[in-house]
Order: structure tokens, then sequence, then C-alpha cells
């Protein structure tokens, strides 16, 4: 099995010769696209994987593939055993006990899952434990302008089912938080304040620290959603004393169908379940049941097995690496991006501009090109972008733009992928056209 | 460095169309009227059509979008007028079967007039949604004067 580069010395960042050898791990970016090498930076979309994941996922169909938490046979105890060591490496991973994760599909799915069981506290089910999840009328539920979709149409419909007002934090024009409005916008009335920790469209790192005291203070539940952060940056929930956070397994080098739902023990044991059925219940009549505590109340039916223990596998393939260095090397490859596409003309950066301190993202509005036809010029290259609205329309809206072209980097990319996308996007405007 | 299938893609032709929008500013009033939104890219389009008697006179369109799906729009205007409804339907079925060709063509193009220079759009799977948004808005249309 291969190793990735650099176990010995975890400091500093990582350097382009380390990643071309750890990129030898990730056979997917070992292809041509268009006669040209592929350049994949598209991460945050989702992530490359590296063979030891496959590995796992693979080695667990051929030796203990079985059903968890269910009979007594050897395989099954197997099979069990794996599946909650990776739930223990996955939780130590983002600074969590083990009972306080539970596997869902994705981020979307956790978010869904902490949505309906406020919505079922608000109807009354699971009683008193869980009153102080009951959201009604004269409530405020508080997310931000800047959201994914993932993290705001759930709320919009949790608010439709309770009588509940949602609000939102708006940006600054560079995609930052308005301070301000999140200091007046959290009130008494204020019963859950969810925000993304890292943008998936500027790059934009927000102040968890400071939100989390302003609706601590008034007592209120915090969300976070940590897609951007897990994958590429030491996340450390308890110590941001957020009360829920979700992250997908996709985006940080593990399968499809894989993602973590955090919540603060005492909370999860509270919330009432979202999915219900086989293997969440402790006695089941006629009549009614009752639930198992926390994970397992929220994992209803057969479990996502193969891929829990595949993401088990990709964290330890990142911790490996460490963490740190990833985040120093893609905030470099980041502030490359930014400046190589800044120095552009009509090429306009969304979100902060050069120098601030950034994930490893940029997207870009290119004057007259719509950024369709920017990912499909650049895709003519080899260099892999995603083009569109990202799931953030508001966000999008606020930059007065329907659409735009994303880079984003991760562990395997080097500074010459970076270039190359520099390149490609200084050609683009003379090819449609639109400059001389 | 630029491959041929991309340069079939964006002729010349297409990239002045998508910068000329023939046809582009809606009128007050049209025989029918519809509106499209492709979800996945935020393209959007509302379409006129202008008939006299059952012959068209012209189409009117406004919208956003990449270079594809506004050259097409604009391919559209300049091959409509004076055709009838019966005829219409049958050039976009036409268009619809040249885009999912995949760079195959279709038997006979002549009645699609310019707008065959599209052609190289049905390579890239992904796109033939982009140049059929008009067309789709058209079809729309003509479903209206039907009811
Ligand atoms: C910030 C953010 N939140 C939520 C999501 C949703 O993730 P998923 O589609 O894996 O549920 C994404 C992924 O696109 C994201 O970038």
């Amino acid at each position: 099995m291969s190793h990735p580069a650099g176990t010995t010395e975890l400091t500093g960042s990582l350097t382009d010769d380390e990643v071309l050898v750890l990129r030898r791990d990730f056979p997917a970016l070992n292809q041509q696209v268009h006669g040209n090498d592929l350049v994949y930076l598209d991460s945050g979309a989702t992530s490359q994987k590296p063979l030891r994941v496959l590995d796992a996922e693979r080695l667990f169909y051929e030796h203990d593939n079985s059903a968890v938490h269910r009979g007594a046979h050897t395989l099954a105890a197997n099979a069990t055993e794996l599946f909650e060591n990776a739930r223990a490496t996955v939780a130590r991973f983002v600074g969590a006990r083990d009972n306080e994760i539970v596997w869902t599909a994705n981020a979307t799915e956790g978010l869904n899952l902490i949505a309906y069981g406020f919505s079922n506290a608000s109807l009354g089910r699971g009683g008193a434990d869980a009153t102080r999840f009951a959201l009604q009328s004269g409530d405020e539920i508080l997310t931000t302008e800047g959201e994914h979709h993932a993290n705001l149409v759930p709320w919009q419909e949790l608010a439709a089912r309770t009588g509940a007002t949602l609000r939102y934090i708006p940006v600054n024009d560079d995609g930052t938080l308005r301070m301000d409005e999140a200091e007046r916008l959290i009130t008494s009335r204020t019963k859950i304040v969810t925000f993304t920790h890292v943008s998936n469209v500027t790059g934009v790192i927000n102040p968890v620290k400071t939100l989390v005291r302003l609706a601590h203070a008034v007592g209120a539940f915090v969300v976070l959603d940590a897609c951007q952060s897990a994958p590429h940056r030491t996340l450390d929930l308890a110590a941001l004393d957020v009360d829920f956070a979700v992250s997908s397994g996709h985006k940080m080098l593990a399968p499809t169908g894989i993602g973590v739902l955090y919540g603060r023990a005492e909370l999860l044991d509270a919330l009432p379940p979202f999915l219900t059925g086989g293997s969440m219940i402790t006695t089941v009549t006629m009549e009614s049941s009752g639930y198992l505590p926390a994970p397992q109340r929220f994992e209803a039916g057969t479990q996502k097995v193969s891929q829990a223990i595949a993401l088990a596998a990709a964290v330890d393939y990142l911790s490996s690496v460490g963490m740190d260095r990833i985040e120093r090397w893609e905030s470099e490859l980041g502030a490359r991006l930014v400046d190589g596409f800044a120095a552009i003309p009509g090429v306009r950066v969304l979100g902060p501009g050069s120098g601030v301190h950034r994930a490893g993202l940029a997207s870009v509005d290119v004057d007259g090109v719509h950024a369709h036809d920017v990912g499909q010029f650049l895709d003519d290259r080899g260099i892999a972008v995603r083009v569109g609205h990202h799931c953030a329309q508001p966000l999008h809206r606020r930059f007065g733009v329907t659409a735009s072209t994303r880079a984003s980097a991760y562990l395997y990319n080097t500074t010459s992928d970076v270039d190359a996308a520099i390149d490609a996007m200084a050609s683009v405007r003379s090819f449609f056209g639109v400059s001389s | 460095m630029t491959s041929g299938d991309l340069a079939g893609m964006y002729q010349q032709v297409i990239l002045e169309h998508s910068r000329e929008k023939h046809g582009f500013g809606l009128h007050s009033e049209a025989d029918a009227s519809s509106h499209q939104l492709n979800p996945t890219c935020g393209d959007e389009l509302t379409m006129q059509l202008h008939l006299d008697g059952d012959v068209v006179r012209s189409i009117s369109w406004e919208g956003a979008g990449c270079s594809i799906s506004m050259a097409s729009a604009s391919l559209l205007h300049d091959l409509v007028p004076g055709l009838t409804i019966a005829e219409l339907h049958a050039r976009i079925g036409l268009f619809r079967e040249l885009m999912h060709s995949k760079g195959a063509g279709v038997d006979d193009d002549e009645p699609l007039g310019d707008a065959v220079v599209l052609e190289g759009v049905s390579k890239y799977m992904a796109r033939v949604k982009c140049a059929m948004l008009a067309w789709v808005a058209l079809e729309a249309d003509l479903a209206q004067l039907a009811k």
C-alpha cells in the first residue's frame, strides 16, 4: 500500500515535490482530458480518492462484509467493530466524542436531520427533554446570505412548518459577514444560528468563535456547516463550542454516500429522531416505541458500513499528511489563485482580494463571457473547474451575477496546476472576442 | 492549443450571434409567450411569438445565459419568419435531432438554415440544453396556441 509523502516532518507547508509524490496515490488524477494532463481544480465540489481509501472499502467487502449491530456471527462482530472504530477515528479527527458522531448520507441530510429534530420537538415529540428545541411563532432562526442552499432551504422549511421567522446576516461586498448586523440580529428571540465555517464560493473563513459567543449569550443553538473546513484544516468542534456541525465525506477523500453529523452528547440524546425504523429502537409495541440514545437513535435502517470505514481511511490519510500542513499549502495555493486571477483585465474575483487570508479556492466573474463558456474553454485544456451558482444563488445575486467560475484546490494540487488555470483564464476573453 | 472540437463549437458566427442577439427585446404584446429557466446553470429566457394568421411574423426574446444559449436564440430568430406553425414544429424537431446526434449531424439539415452552425454543440452533452433553451421556449409558445 502506498504512503503519502512527508509523514516524518509534519510542520510547515507541503512542497510541490511532496505533492507530486502523494499524487501517485490518486489514480483519477493520472489521466488526460482533450489531450492534456488533467488539472483537477474542482475539489470544492468533490474530491478525488486515494488508493488507500478505495482499498479500505474493497477489503471490507472481501473479508468482513456483514450487517452491523445485528447477529452474533463472527463476520457481524468484525463488521460492527470496524464500523464503530471508524466512528472513533472520525470523532478524534474533529475533536468530538464517539457518541457525538452520527453517520448521515451527506451534509445535506445532516442539516435536514437537525431541522426535522427541531420540527418534531415543535410538534411535542421527544417529551420534556426536547422542549428546548421547540419553535413557535415569534422565535427566530438566523442564517447568512453566504450559505450553500443546503444550509438555507431546510431552515426555510422549518420556519414555514413552525411559524418561526427566518432571518439572515447580510454579507459585505467582499463576502465577509456584516458582524455589526450579526450583533443586531442575534437577540433573545433567536433560537438557532447557522452558518458555514468556510464559504464554498468566496473562500471566506467566518469568525466562528465570535458568532458562538453572541449566540450562546442569548441561549441560541449554533449549527456549523463544516463542509469546506473539515476536509481542509484542523477542526476541533469541542473547542469551537458549536452545538451541531455537519460535513460530507466525499469532499474529504472518502466515497459518496457518507457524511457526518456532530452534536453535543447532551443535545443529541434529547433531540427527537428524524428517520425512524429498525436499529434505532429499544422496545417496540404495536402502539409505540422507545428510542436508543445517540448516535443509534439517528441511524435507522441498514447503515453505510463500507463508506464509514472508507471515511475513516480517508481521515487517517489526511492526518498522516498533517492537517496543518494541508491548510497552509492550500492557503498558499488560494493566495496564488487570487493574485493571478485578479491581475487579469476583465476578471473580477468574488470575495476578498489579494492579501486577505482565505481558503484554497477562488471564484471569478469574467466580463463579457458567461461562466459556462469559461469552464468549457478551461476544460478544453484539461482544467476541471466548477461553473454556475455553486448552490449559492442568494450570494451570487448579492454580487450581481447569476453564475461564476470556481477553481478549488486540495492537498494534491501543485502550484503549476494553479498557474495552468491562471494562464487559461488570461486567454478566455480574447478567445471569445470580448477583448483584443 | 485549442482543440478542433472547441473551435467547432465556438465558431465565429456563433460568437457574433451571441453578442448581437438578433430579436432581443420583448414587445408589449405577443400571440404567445413563455419563460424557460435552466435551474442547473441559471440560464433564463423569455420567448414571444408573433403571428400573421398561422404564419410566423417574428419572435422576440430576452434572456441571460452562455454564448451558446444566446447565439441559439439569435439564430432561431433569423430562421422563423414566414414559416407556418406546422413547419416551425418540424424545424424544432429537426434541431432537437441535430443536437442529440453527438456530432454525427442529420441527413438533411438544409431547413435549419444558419442554425446548423450549432452542430458542434452536439459533441458536448452538457451543452445541448443550452442550445435547446430558446427552441424549447418557442415550443412552449406553440403548445399555448394549441390550447
Ligand atoms: C458549504 C457547503 N455546504 C453544504 C454542501 C452540501 O454538501 P452535500 O451536497 O454533500 O450534502 C456543500 C457542498 O457542495 C458545501 O460546499
